[in-house]
This record gives C-alpha cells, sequence and structure tokens, in this order.
C-alpha cells in the first residue's frame, strides 16, 4: 500500500517537474516577447509623431523636439563596416595561421589563450585605452594632414572596434574552418598542392558560406557594441562628413542622452532608436545562424 | 622548363602567403597585447590597501579607492546570478530534453536572439521593467538587466553539455525506477557538472564588466551603498565615469578599476576553460 503511494507520489512530483521545465522554456520567450513588446510600445508615440521620416531626417533636436535617427544610422554603418574591413584581414591571417600553420604546440596555445582572453576584456576598457593612447596618435596624424586634430571620431571608434571583435570574428573563422573535411585537404595535397593552394582552392571554396555567416555575426557584434564607442566617437549629433569627423552611433546616443531624457516625446524617441538597434542586430545575428546551420547541414 | 618555372613561382606565393599569414598575426596579437600590458602598467601603480578599503575622494584630495564598487559589483553579479543560473540551467536541461519538438525549437531561437540583444538595449528593458514601475535607480534593476544578459550563456553551455551525456545513462537510471527529475537531477546534472559551472563562470565573466545595462539601473553612486533598492556603483562604471572625468586622480582609480576588472574576469575565464578540461 505504502509503495503504490510513493510510486504515484514520485510519479507527481516527475510530471510537476516536467511542467516546471516546459514552463521555464516558455519563459524564455516571454522574455523575448516582453523585450520586443515593451521597447515597441514604449516607440509608439514617437514613431506617431515623427512617422517614418523619423528614419530619414537628418537632424536630432531633442529642444526643438525634431528627431530623425538617419545621422546615428549612418554613424552605426560607417563606423561598423570600418571596423570589419580593418579587421577581415587580420582575423582571417589568424585563423588560417591557427586553424593550418599552428596547429598545436606552445605557442598555438599561447596565441588562442591570448585571445580567448583579449575577448574577455570589458568594452569600457577598451574605450578608456583608445582614449588614451589612439587617441592622442590619431591626432598627431590629422595634425600631419592638417585636418581639423578631433582625434575622437569614426577612423578611432573603428580602430578600437576592429581590434574587438578581432577575437570574436577569427574565432568564428577557425570554427568553420576546421570543419572542411580532413580528407579533402589531404587529396589535394597529395595531388601536389601547395598550402596556400590547399588554402584558396579547398578551404575557401568550401567554408565560404561559413565565413560568410562569421562576417555577418561579426557584423552584428560591432553594431551593438555600445561603450568603447560612446567614448571615443566624440558625440557628433550629425551625418559624418569625412572618415575622421566626430558622430553618433545608435547605441553612443543611447548611451549619452537616455538618462538626460525627461520628455515623453524625446524619452520614446530615444526607444525607437534602441528599437532598431534591436532589429537590425537580430537581423544579422539571425540570418548567420541560418546560414552556417544550413550549411553545416548541406556541408 | 615552363613546368619548373610554375612549380617555383609556386612555391614562391607559398612562401609570401605563409609570410603575410604569419606577418598579419603578429600585427595583431602585439597591440592587443599591449594593451594588456598597457593596462598592467597603469593600473599597479595605484593598487593599495586603501584602494580595496576606501571610497573614491572629492577632487582635489589624494588617495580613495573604489571599495564601493567592489561592493556594488559584487551585489549585482548576485543578484543576477540568482536570477540567471537556475533559470538557466532549467532553460537548458528543457532544451536538451526535448530536442525534436517544434516549441523547443523556437525556444532555442529566442535563446539565440536574446544573447544577441545589445547590452544597451538590455538597459533599457530594465529601465522600462523595473526602475520606471519603482521610481529609482537600484542595484536590483542592474541586477535584472545583468540576468537577462547571462541566461543565454548559462542556458547554452547547459544544453551543449547535456547533449553529450550518453542517453544510455538516462536510460539506465530509468530503467531501475528511478523518477524522472530524480534521473535528471541526480544523475543526468552531476554528469554535465562541469561543463554548466564554467558556463556559469563565462556568464559572471561577461556581465561582470558590463557597463552599458548599468548606466540607466545601478546608475553608479560615489558612496558606499549596500541596499539592494538603492543606486550602488559597480567597477564598469567607475571606470566609464572616471575616464572620461577630466581629473588625474579620479583617472588613476580607473586604471586600477581596469586592472583589478580584468583580473577578475580573466580568472574566471581561466576556470571556466580549466573547469572544461577536466
Amino acid at each position: 500500500m505504502n509503495d503504490y503511494k510513493s510510486i504515484a507520489l514520485a510519479e507527481s512530483r516527475a510530471y510537476v517537474f516536467k511542467i516546471i521545465l516546459r514552463l521555464s522554456g516558455y519563459l524564455a520567450i516571454a522574455i523575448l516577447c516582453g523585450v520586443f513588446i515593451t521597447l515597441a510600445s514604449k516607440a509608439a508615440l514617437s514613431l506617431q509623431e515623427t512617422g517614418l521620416s523619423f528614419f530619414y531626417t537628418s537632424t536630432w533636436d531633442p529642444v526643438r523636439d525634431s528627431f530623425g535617427a538617419f545621422p546615428f544610422f549612418i554613424g552605426t554603418m560607417v563606423t561598423s563596416v570600418l571596423a570589419l574591413t580593418i579587421s577581415l584581414p587580420f582575423s582571417f591571417a589568424l585563423a588560417i595561421f591557427l586553424g593550418e600553420y599552428l596547429k598545436q604546440g606552445r605557442l598555438s596555445n599561447i596565441v588562442s589563450t591570448t585571445l580567448d582572453l583579449l575577448a574577455g576584456i570589458p568594452s569600457v576598457i577598451y574605450g578608456f585605452w583608445g582614449l588614451f593612447v589612439l587617441v592622442p596618435l590619431i591626432r598627431d596624424f590629422q595634425n600631419m594632414l592638417g585636418i581639423v586634430p578631433h582625434g575622437v571620431g569614426i577612423f578611432s571608434s573603428s580602430i578600437v572596434l576592429a581590434l574587438m571583435i578581432v577575437p570574436y570574428s577569427a574565432s568564428i573563422s577557425r570554427e568553420v574552418i576546421a570543419l572542411v573535411p580532413q580528407d579533402l585537404k589531404e587529396a589535394a595535397q597529395s595531388l601536389g598542392a601547395t598550402q596556400f593552394e590547399v588554402v584558396t582552392r579547398v578551404i575557401l571554396p568550401y567554408a565560404k558560406s561559413g565565413i560568410f555567416a562569421g562576417i555577418l555575426m561579426s557584423f552584428g557584434r560591432a553594431i551593438s557594441e555600445t561603450m568603447a564607442v560612446t567614448m571615443l566617437i566624440g558625440n557628433a549629433n550629425k551625418i559624418p562628413t569625412s572618415l575622421f569627423s566626430p558622430a553618433n552611433t545608435l547605441a553612443s546616443v543611447l548611451a549619452n542622452e537616455f538618462a538626460e531624457a525627461s520628455e515623453a516625446l524625446y524619452l520614446s524617441s530615444l526607444i525607437s532608436l534602441a528599437l532598431m538597434l534591436f532589429f537590425i542586430t537580430a537581423i544579422f545575428s539571425f540570418v548567420g545562424r541560418w546560414i552556417i546551420r544550413r550549411w553545416m547541414v548541406n556541408g | 622548363m615552363k613546368l619548373k618555372n610554375s612549380l617555383k613561382s609556386r612555391l614562391a606565393k607559398d612562401v609570401a602567403f605563409k609570410i603575410v599569414v604569419g606577418v598579419l598575426s603578429a600585427m595583431l596579437i602585439l597591440p592587443l597585447l599591449f594593451i594588456l600590458f598597457y593596462i598592467v602598467k597603469h593600473g599597479s601603480a595605484s593598487f593599495s590597501w586603501g584602494f580595496f578599503t576606501q571610497t573614491p575622494v572629492q577632487v582635489g584630495e589624494t588617495g580613495g579607492g573604489v571599495s564601493n564598487a567592489i561592493i556594488g559589483t559584487l551585489m549585482l553579479i548576485g543578484t543576477a546570478s540568482v536570477f540567471a543560473i537556475p533559470l538557466g540551467i532549467l532553460i537548458g536541461i528543457y532544451l536538451s530534453e526535448n530536442r525534436q519538438s517544434k516549441v523547443a525549437e523556437f525556444t532555442r531561437l529566442c535563446v539565440d536572439t536574446l544573447q544577441g540583444v545589445p547590452s544597451i538595449v538590455m538597459g533599457i528593458i530594465a529601465y522600462a521593467w523595473i526602475v520606471m514601475p519603482m521610481g529609482g535607480f537600484s542595484a536590483f534593476s542592474g541586477g535584472v538587466a545583468l540576468a537577462i544578459m547571462m541566461l543565454p550563456i548559462v542556458t547554452k553551455s547547459t544544453e551543449e553539455t547535456l547533449i553529450l551525456v550518453p542517453d544510455s545513462l538516462k536510460e539506465a537510471s530509468l530503467a531501475l525506477g528511478v523518477p524522472y527529475h530524480s534521473t535528471i537531477l541526480k544523475v543526468v546534472l552531476p554528469a554535465g557538472k562541469s561543463g554548466i559551472m564554467s558556463g556559469i563562470l563565462l556568464g559572471v565573466a561577461r556581465v561582470s564588466g558590463e557597463t552599458a545595462p548599468l548606466l540607466f539601473t545601478a546608475f553608479g553612486n560615489p558612496f558606499m551603498a549596500t541596499n539592494l533598492f538603492k543606486p550602488v556603483n559597480s567597477l564598469p562604471l567607475l571606470i566609464f565615469n572616471y575616464a572620461t572625468s577630466p581629473y588625474e586622480d579620479w583617472q588613476t582609480l580607473a586604471w586600477g578599476a581596469s586592472l583589478l576588472l580584468v583580473l577578475f574576469v580573466l580568472s574566471l575565464s581561466i576556470l571556466a576553460k580549466v573547469m572544461v578540461k577536466k
């Protein structure tokens, strides 16, 4: 009798446990939906007031209640594209270096551990370093070129951003390159291909879409990066006219102005920027992961 | 003759490529190492007993420390962990136990997307969810923002670890009549303990350096604060505020705080690595 009871008890506990598991899974969905709904509902006011012109007007002047997100969109895209362009050859070289030339051994361990550790350095510290080491250098450089020596600006933030995303993008490319079947490489080598030819004719064609996905994901990373860019971009709410001019990104304008926004429309306009940022990064990471998954299945 | 030439040029290309790859890698590793070195050099100069035990002093006075930021950071991490660790593990179990289900697939997508949400957006969310209803900045709201950022990391590492636990282990336990919940909690989870622990450490390491989500939640506080529902300082916030200030004393404190934070984050990630290797 007692045994039956305890079995029934255990079964009902197991049942409750399964329900808890399922509910926590649903909670993850609810959190993401909650994030989206909160942003959308708080952004509604600004989108009603400003309409679609919010996205293409280029004046951001909270005092006169004119809110246009275009300069920040451009600022975000320019810094991220520039950072990605700077970092790409390096991270790719590093991935090849670690994946093909230096597969094991002490040096390989040191390099990859260093990369992992550097990926862990907080963004605010990169910004701090950039402010004190890089910005003076850039200022000298600008003096040499004879342009206004701001020091801070798109160029400075892109360089630091590039340094920051290298560990991330190198580790993705490395993983992708590691997925290229060994027998393909060996087949090419046995036909007399040099390492260079193996890389350009076997690895690259095979890992093409994986690498592309990695680039998209790194791009998403660069776009969402906040602190270092906020400290280095110079915070100017206008469309940048040159690579050295101060600007603002979606993330940096949020970091700078959100705490000061007391007016409803101002606050709502800032949250519209956050919504934009949310969508852009979500799309990049979604497409990146989708490509990688499809590539891994079809191989 | 022609064949020989083409072989030569192929080999030359190969060597050139090798050099380019090596040089580019070195050019990259060096500045990164230089950053690390720079932080150590400037940070260690400001380490002293007072640095760890005192609160920041006013502009003009020398000395002072970052004890309030250390306490604040620990409070924020603690709050985030209380929410994110149990929930993250549960969601991870759910995902690894329901590999085929459509809902789990969608949950996984949501967790991945959540991981990609920019940290500054998380700050705004915590502002809207906690700061606005409660009427003020607080350590609690900052902890919640960090918890949402930590959650996907714990979930993913739990799922990835548990998928590797052999099904036969679970089946053996179930066949012996051990109820489902005990099987999961006492057989499957312990088998994946080190992986999950390392995921937790990585999650803590990730959020302890976050600044953006704290700007409008924990907000910062120049004084010692231990109340969970009042604004607190944290190391990243202190670095941000003092790095952008014009005062040298404050910048020195910020370098010290940077080194402390880097040491903390790096030792967590090293610990996480060691755990996985076991």
